[in-house]
């Protein structure tokens, strides 16, 4: 089966994160004075076969793990979700 | 023979060049070690230079990390041979694990390239051996993700082992701890952020890089006597 897999990698809690700091920063002048806690992070997407959805996922948080993310100071979810198969040629 | 260093270029190192003009002026002989190659071509010691390996793509090292000489440069490591990570070469080591922590944006998101104090901390590692504790150097910075973050447990690690090998005595970036470089447990693999390599001539301003890249060169020639 063939997966579509999104990974958002962000810095950890507790790790200073300048960009978004800086955002945060701008927004008042924007009239955004109600947001609060910008943390900026970066999103992956890609797709992979696997023969469910489980593995999909564990291939997929490896793959965050040992190399979009850097475990030191980031952290990463994953979104697995089914690409239809449609037996339409 | 004098102890022969060898340099490795990844697609975007850029700071080749001086670090084979600075080892050769001190005495050394300074070879270019391509990054496609897995072995180190017998050389005495390793020095990973500043730049933009792989475009720093990711992260600065993250892809660098798994260029086929990384494995020669695991071993000879593993092995206690001498290695010097400067600048990008400080951020692939970390993310190789060689060593630990990561380089992280610095603080204010400024980038720095200016010159700056730097202390020796720790006469344990193969760059500052013979170096007296609390020398103060002057040497180049030229970076955005310089400034050093782990966690408290390996901070304490570090501290506790002697492993902080130099402190800004003015910290621009931001480096927990006013970290500019630290050690493995072993002293043989160092990791800074500031460019020795820049600062072994009067006509640029500062002879201080001499200081510990002929500590590293001295150290070579002591393990090749030994």
């Amino acid at each position: 089966m063939r997966f579509a897999a999104r990974v958002e990698v962000r810095l950890r809690p507790g790790i200073a994160d300048p960009e978004g700091a800086t955002i945060e920063r701008a927004l008042p002048a924007l009239g955004f004075d109600e947001v609060a806690d910008v943390r900026a992070g970066r999103s992956f997407r890609f797709e992979l076969e696997a023969a469910d959805e489980a593995t999909a996922r564990r291939r997929a948080e490896e793959l965050a793990h040992r190399l979009l993310a850097n475990p030191v100071i980031e952290e990463s979810t994953v979104e697995i979700e089914a690409l239809a198969t449609g037996g339409a040629g | 023979m004098a102890p022969r260093v060898g340099v490795v270029v990844f697609p975007g190192t850029n700071c080749e060049h001086d670090v084979v003009a600075a080892v050769a002026s001190l005495g050394g002989s300074a070879e270019l070690l391509w990054h496609g190659r897995d072995d180190l071509a017998g050389v005495d010691a390793v020095v990973l230079p500043g730049g933009f390996a792989h475009g720093d793509y990711l992260r600065p090292g993250a892809l660098a990390r798994f260029s086929p000489v990384m494995a020669a440069v695991e071993r000879f490591c593993a092995d206690g041979g001498p290695v010097v990570g400067i600048c990008n070469g400080f951020q692939v080591l970390c993310e190789a694990g060689l060593l630990p922590g990561a380089l992280q944006r610095n603080r204010h998101l400024r980038f720095l390239c200016t010159t700056v104090g730097v202390r020796v901390e720790s006469e344990r590692s193969v760059l500052t051996r013979g170096v007296a504790v609390g020398t103060e150097l002057r040497v180049p910075i030229n970076h955005f993700l310089g400034s050093y973050v782990c966690d408290p447990a390996t901070l304490a690690e570090l501290r506790g082992e002697d492993r902080v090998v130099l402190r800004y005595t003015e910290n621009l970036n931001g480096s927990v701890d006013d970290i500019a470089g630290v050690a493995n447990a072993a002293g043989n693999v160092v990791g800074l952020m500031p460019h020795p390599e820049r600062a072994v001539s009067d006509l640029v301003g500062s002879t201080d890089g001499a200081v510990l890249l002929g500590a590293l060169l001295d150290a070579v020639a002591g393990a090749r006597a030994a």
